[in-house]
C-alpha cells in the first residue's frame, strides 16, 4: 500500500488556542480512515488544513508526494482532494444539477471567449459535464431531482448532494465532514453503501462522524484527536477498548 | 410558456426597431439613451448581478472609454469605430489594474473603494491630467462615426447603432451567463467558500467579470463620445453609477431581460412624467422604496438555467 496523504506535525494555533497540536498521521491509498474525538477537538480545523482554508503555524501535508500546505484551495480541489462541509454549503438558490457542475468545473477548460463564441469544443464539454454531473447525481440516487433547488431538497439529500458536488471534481481523495449529520437510520445505512462504492472506484476517504456507529462499520482505521492533539490511531476494535479513547469520551473517574 | 414569450420579445424588439418611425427626434435621442444605459447596466449585471460585487464605480470605466477615444480622435483622427475596441481595451486594462487588489473585499468594503475610484477618475478629468482631458469644459470636435461609409448623423441613425450594439452585447451576454464562466460567477457570489472548495478560482473569476464589465462601458463610452460630440467630466460622475446600480437591482441581478427593463423605466419614467416635474422623483423614490420591500430580486428575477436533462436521460435509457 502507497501512502496517499500524510499529516507532519501539524499545528494550528488561533491566538492563545493550539487547536491542532502536531498532529500526525497517515492515510494509505485505497483505504476508509475516520477521524473522531470530542466536539472542539480540532477535527473540523484539520480538514481545513489539509483543504487550504486554513494555513497550518508549523508542519506540512503531503499530497501524493507534494506538499500542498502553501497551495490555494482550488488548486488543492484540482490535484484531486474534495471535500464536503460540516454546515451544508450548497448553492441554495441553483438547481441541483449546477451544483453539481460547480463540481465539473475544474476539469473543464472553456472561459469567457469560448462562451461567447460558443465554439464546437466549448459545446462538446459543456454536454461531457453535463453528462458527468448526471452520472454523480445517479450515484448518490439524486437523479430524479436534478432540477430541483438545492434548498428544497430534504436534509439528507442536501448531505448527498454535497458529496456529488466533491464527487464530480474527479477526486482521488474525498474528505467527509459528518456525512451523517441530520440523517435517520436508513438514510445512514445507505450512505454506509454509499461510502464503500466510493472507495470501490478508488478514491481514498477520510470522514470525520459523530454517529459510532456509522464510524464502527464503515471504517477500516481510526485516528482519535483530542484538544486538538492525537491520542491514538488504529483499527475500529482496537480503539473501542483504548482506555485513553474511553477516558476523552467518558471523562475520569475522579475520587 | 415559453413561446408566449418568445412572442412577447418578438413583439417589443419589432416595436423597438420601429419606433424611429413614428417618433419625434427628441424621443429617439431618449431612446438611445435608454440603449447607452441599457448596454452600460448589462455590462454591470455582469459585475453586480452575476459576480455580487458590490461595485458602484462603473461611470469610470465609460468614462475611460469615452476620454480614450475622444483623445485619441481629436489628437490623430482615427475614425471612432476603430477606436471601439482601443477604448474597451483602455477600460479593461484599467479594471485589470484597479480590481486586482480589492478583488477579496467583500461587501460595502468593495462599494466604498469603487466610489473612490469614480471620484478619482472624475477629479483627474477635471484637473487635466497630463493637460490632455480638457480639464472641465472636456474636449470637444469629436468626429461622427462612419459605418460602411455611411456617416452617423441623426438621432434616427445613432438609433440603430446603439441597439444594433445592444442587440450584440444581449446575444453574447446570454451565451455568456449560460456557460461555466456565467455558473463560475454565480457560485461565487453564493457561496466563495464553497466555490473554492468545489476547485473554482473564484479570484480570478471575479477580475475576469470586471475586465469583461469595464470592457463592455469602455465601449459605450466611445459611442456615447461620438454621439455628443463633446464630452466633458460631468457625465461621468457619481450620480451615474448610483443610476447603473440603480437599473440593475431595479431590474433583477443577473436578468438580462430584468436589466432591459430597469433601463427602461429609470431613464424612461422620468421623461414621460417630465410635466409633474417637481413631484416625478418623488414618486420615482417611493416606487423605488416599494420594489426593495415588495420585490427584493427585482421586477423580472433571472430565470432558472435550462438543461437538457430530460433529453439526455432518455438517450441513456434507450442506448
Amino acid at each position: 500500500m502507497t501512502t496517499l496523504l500524510s499529516l507532519k506535525n501539524l499545528t494550528k494555533r488561533f491566538g492563545g488556542l493550539v487547536a491542532v497540536d502536531h498532529v500526525t498521521f497517515d492515510v494509505e491509498a485505497g483505504a476508509i480512515v475516520g477521524l473522531i474525538g470530542p466536539n472542539g477537538a480540532g477535527k473540523t480545523t484539520v480538514f481545513n488544513l489539509i483543504t487550504g482554508n486554513y494555513r497550518p503555524d508549523e508542519g506540512d501535508v503531503i499530497f501524493d508526494n507534494q506538499s500542498i500546505k502553501t497551495l490555494p484551495t482550488h488548486k488543492i480541489v484540482s490535484l484531486g482532494i474534495a471535500r464536503t462541509f460540516q454546515t451544508i454549503r450548497l448553492f441554495h438558490k441553483l438547481a441541483a444539477i449546477e451544483n453539481v457542475l460547480a463540481g465539473c468545473h475544474c476539469r473543464m477548460q472553456s472561459g469567457s471567449l469560448a462562451a461567447m463564441f460558443r465554439t464546437p469544443a466549448q459545446r462538446h464539454e459543456e454536454h461531457q459535464a453535463l453528462q458527468t454531473a448526471l452520472q454523480e447525481l445517479e450515484f448518490v440516487g439524486l437523479q430524479s431531482q436534478a432540477d430541483q433547488l438545492a434548498e428544497n431538497l430534504s436534509y439528507g439529500n442536501q448531505r448527498l448532494l454535497e458529496i456529488a458536488r466533491a464527487l464530480a471534481t474527479q477526486p482521488r481523495f474525498i474528505i467527509l465532514d459528518e456525512p451523517a449529520g441530520g440523517m435517520n437510520n436508513q438514510e445512514t445505512a445507505a450512505l454506509i453503501q454509499t461510502i464503500r462504492n466510493i472507495r470501490d472506484r478508488g478514491i481514498t476517504v477520510l470522514l470525520i462522524e459523530h454517529d459510532m456507529s456509522l464510524v464502527m462499520e464503515a471504517c477500516e482505521q481510526l485516528v482519535v484527536i483530542e484538544n486538538g492533539a492525537k491520542i491514538a490511531e488504529g483499527d475500529p476494535q482496537a480503539i473501542q477498548s483504548d482506555p485513553k479513547v474511553i477516558e476523552a469520551y467518558l471523562g475520569t473517574d475522579e475520587e | 410558456m415559453k413561446d408566449k414569450r418568445l412572442v412577447i420579445y418578438a413583439v417589443i424588439s419589432v416595436v423597438l426597431l420601429l419606433s424611429p418611425l413614428f417618433l419625434n427626434a427628441y424621443w429617439v435621442d431618449v431612446l438611445n439613451n435608454v440603449g447607452l444605459y441599457t448596454i452600460l447596466a448589462l455590462s454591470l449585471n455582469i459585475i453586480l448581478g452575476h459576480a455580487g460585487l458590490f461595485h458602484m464605480g462603473h461611470a469610470a470605466f465609460y468614462a475611460l472609454g469615452a476620454y480614450t477615444t475622444a483623445i485619441i480622435n481629436t489628437t490623430y483622427h482615427i475614425p471612432i469605430l476603430w477606436l471601439l475596441p482601443v477604448s474597451g481595451l483602455v477600460a479593461g486594462l484599467a479594471a485589470l489594474v484597479v480590481a486586482r487588489p480589492i478583488i477579496h473585499l467583500r461587501g460595502d468594503y468593495l462599494l466604498i473603494v469603487t466610489i473612490g475610484f469614480v471620484e478619482i477618475v472624475r477629479i483627474a478629468l477635471v484637473n487635466n491630467v497630463f493637460g490632455i482631458t480638457g480639464g472641465s469644459n472636456g474636449i470637444f470636435g469629436i468626429n461622427r462615426p462612419i459605418l460602411f461609409g455611411w456617416k452617423i448623423n441623426k438621432p434616427w441613425e445613432f438609433f440603430y447603432l446603439i441597439w444594433g450594439f445592444a442587440a450584440v452585447t444581449i446575444f453574447l451576454f446570454n451565451r455568456l451567463e449560460n456557460s461555466r464562466f456565467g455558473r463560475a460567477l454565480n457560485f461565487s457570489r453564493e457561496d466563495d467558500v464553497a466555490a473554492e472548495g468545489s476547485g473554482i478560482n473564484t479570484a480570478h473569476y471575479k477580475l475576469i467579470a470586471f475586465v469583461i464589465g469595464a470592457f463592455w462601458a469602455g465601449m459605450v463610452g466611445n459611442i456615447f463620445a461620438a454621439k455628443m460630440t463633446i464630452i466633458a467630466p460631468e457625465s461621468f460622475n457619481f450620480w451615474e453609477s448610483v443610476v447603473l446600480f440603480m437599473i440593475v437591482l431595479l431590474g433583477g441581478r443577473g436578468s438580462i431581460r430584468g436589466v432591459i427593463l430597469g433601463a427602461f423605466l429609470v431613464l424612461g419614467l422620468p421623461e414621460i412624467f417630465r410635466q409633474f416635474a417637481t413631484a416625478r422623483m418623488l414618486i420615482f423614490g417611493a416606487f423605488m422604496v416599494a420594489m426593495m420591500i415588495f420585490r427584493t430580486e427585482g421586477i423580472l428575477p433571472p430565470l432558472p438555467r435550462k438543461y437538457p436533462i430530460a433529453k439526455m436521460l432518455r438517450r441513456e435509457g434507450s442506448a
